[in-house]
């Protein structure tokens, strides 16, 4: 056995035992982080949810919860629908262009299956407060009726398309849904799912 | 009697030699507390440190108690908060002291750190110290924060929407970032759960480890003083800092004064005003949470609302997300920002004192503001001094080098 110190072999033993160890912590990591992501029961709860919508009056708008989120079903009067290209000036992104925001089967003026039937998550995207409905028209104050969050001031159309100039940066989000019957839709569910 | 005593006496240190051949017990406490020597000259500025270590064990103290009683989950929280202010025993002195505590702590804090800027106390050798402080700073932010979501009212459940969203501002993981905070899609029960386990667990820890090292560091390189001179330039014969005095008893004495003016003033607000006119707990939380409506303003408490004006200032989520982290960052650079040659804020000229009274009053304006809607006039107002505070940190470098400085004394004034 030789006396003097191989400090080459040491600082290889060192360095590779360190190494060992961080694959071993990198790997002792995945189940603590994958444990924060939501659970399956948290997904199971994210199941579809049915509205009917037989009985609901033009201009009428309820709420539901899907997958804990809000979502706001609005029948829009016909008066209400000619309302949307009066503003499209107006708009951040009129034509709903931004990708991930809504499903492609909406991707119209309307932003809906349904010209009639618009669905929303109701959550600002700015940073989520629930945007208040307020459907009338005051010209005075150039509104044309939509929603507005209090939180922060952001303004959305009959379509839920932002409004420029306000801290919101995208259209309200479109949930996927599709009518499973001619007066039910099924929140969480695409038409080609159906 | 006499030899009783004696005998007595003669007991005691056998028993201290006992523990000091086993444990550092009689080296520890000369080193940190009967012969830690720190100035003379003190001045009232200097009584926060203490007086944060104060409200931290009421925190602890009332802390552990409600966690007796409280039940974290969605369904009972809101229920069991209300059964602690009415059925459990002198429940509510516990939680007004601890919801009191919460806000008594950030202005011990804020003052604190103010000092720190008063004297230049993050100078050369203590910019370690300030880097821990700082860290110690967010930590209690975070603890704040998450404590405010447990007694699941409105606010909480929306203020911790409004807060957990700006993560998702984040290019690319933000988003997914957001779902792992909450673990669900929305902030739900299980929300609740991590938030507790944080606030009790995580978060406490994390912060009393901070603490220690915060004050193990200060105590190696010896506290700062109002003239911004180090003490251990000057020492006598046996080693001991001329200007100094022992912590215990001096400081002790002088600290337990502060304590005492201290608890009044806590005890005051705990029993004639816990909810502080709705700025300590606000009105809209004495509401259960509800995912469905958002209250009609939104405010955060008041020792987030200067960062939270700012972030209202930018009219974009992702650039008010930046302004916002930028501002509670910013200072953690103060140690490198400040050129100036002296330390104390006495024997510095006009420049700094003049940007230092802008950085205070834009800081409490925007305080103020953070808690009004953001219309009209209030968001120019905001923008202004938003402003105005990244001025003082972005333009130190500069007013700070040719700020025309006193000559600074040998000794303590």
């Amino acid at each position: 056995m030789s006396e003097t110190i191989d400090q080459n072999k040491r600082h290889f033993l060192g360095m590779a035992t360190a190494a060992t160890g961080l694959v071993g912590v990198g790997f002792a990591t995945v189940p603590f982080l994958s444990s924060l992501k939501p659970s399956a029961r948290a997904r199971a709860l994210g199941a579809p949810v049915e509205v009917p919508l037989g009985s609901l009056e033009p201009g009428e708008m309820i709420r539901v919860v899907w997958r804990g989120k809000l979502v706001y079903v609005l029948r829009r009067t016909s008066d209400m629908l000619k309302r949307l290209s009066d503003v499209t000036d107006l708009l951040r992104d009129p034509d709903s262009l931004e990708a991930d925001i809504q499903p492609d089967y909406t991707v119209n003026e309307h932003r809906s299956l349904n010209p009639e039937y618009l669905v929303v998550e109701g959550s600002c995207t700015h940073l989520g407060c629930a945007p208040l409905p307020q459907f009338e028209v005051t010209p005075s104050s150039d509104w044309f009726g939509g929603f507005f969050c209090p939180c922060h001031g952001s303004k959305f159309d009959l379509s839920g398309r932002v409004y420029k100039g306000v801290p919101a940066p995208t259209n309200l989000k479109v949930p996927p849904y599709s009518f499973s019957q001619t007066n039910v839709i099924t929140i969480g569910i695409d038409p080609s799912d159906a | 009697m006499m030899t009783d005593n004696t005998k007595k006496l003669e007991n005691n240190s056998k028993l201290l030699s006992w523990i000091d051949e086993r444990f550092p017990y009689s080296e520890t406490m000369k080193e940190h507390i009967t012969e830690y020597y720190a100035s003379k000259n003190f001045n009232i500025w200097y009584v926060f440190g203490v007086l944060a270590m104060v409200v931290l064990v009421i925190q602890l103290l009332t802390g552990i108690f409600l966690t007796m009683n409280y039940k974290p989950s969605s369904e009972e929280a809101f229920s069991s908060v209300e059964y602690i202010m009415r059925d459990v025993e002198w429940g509510w002195l516990i939680r007004y002291m601890h919801s009191t505590g919460a806000s008594f702590f950030f202005i011990v804090v804020y003052l604190h750190m103010f000092r720190a800027m008063l004297y230049g106390s993050y100078k050369k050798p203590r910019e370690l110290i300030w880097i821990i402080g700082m860290l110690i700073f967010l930590v209690l932010m975070a603890e704040a924060f998450a404590g405010y979501l447990l007694p699941w009212g409105q606010m909480s459940y929306w203020g911790a929407q409004v807060i957990i969203s700006i993560f998702g501002a984040i290019p690319f993981f933000g988003e997914a970032l957001v779902e792992i905070i909450r673990g669900d899609y929305s902030i739900s029960d299980i929300t609740l759960n991590r938030f507790f386990a944080l606030h009790v667990i995580a978060l406490p820890l994390a912060l009393i480890a901070l603490i220690f090292v915060h004050i193990v560091a200060l105590h190696e390189v010896g506290s700062n003083n109002p003239d911004g001179i180090e003490i251990k330039d000057y020492k006598n014969d046996q080693g001991i800092p001329i200007d100094g005095v022992a912590f215990h008893p001096y400081h002790t004495s002088k600290d337990l004064v502060a304590i005492i003016a201290f608890l009044m003033v806590f005890s005051l607000v705990v029993f004639f005003a816990p909810d502080m006119g709705g700025y300590f707990l606000e009105y809209a939380n004495f509401e259960k949470a509800n995912p469905s409506a958002t209250p009609e303003h939104i405010a955060p408490v008041w020792y987030f609302t200067p960062y939270y004006a700012i972030l209202r200032a930018v009219p974009d989520k992702l650039g008010g997300a930046i302004a916002m982290g930028l501002a509670v960052l910013l200072p953690l650079f103060l140690p490198w920002l400040d050129r100036s040659k002296v330390k104390s804020i006495r024997y510095r000229g006009w420049i700094y004192k003049f940007a230092l009274t802008t950085f205070v009053i834009s800081f409490i304006s925007l305080g103020v503001l953070g808690v009004l809607p953001a219309d009209g006039i209030y968001v120019s107002m905001a923008r202004f001094f938003s402003i105005l505070y990244f001025a003082f940190f972005l333009l130190m470098p500069y007013f700070s080098m040719i700020d025309k400085t006193k000559p600074v004394p040998d000794r303590v004034t």
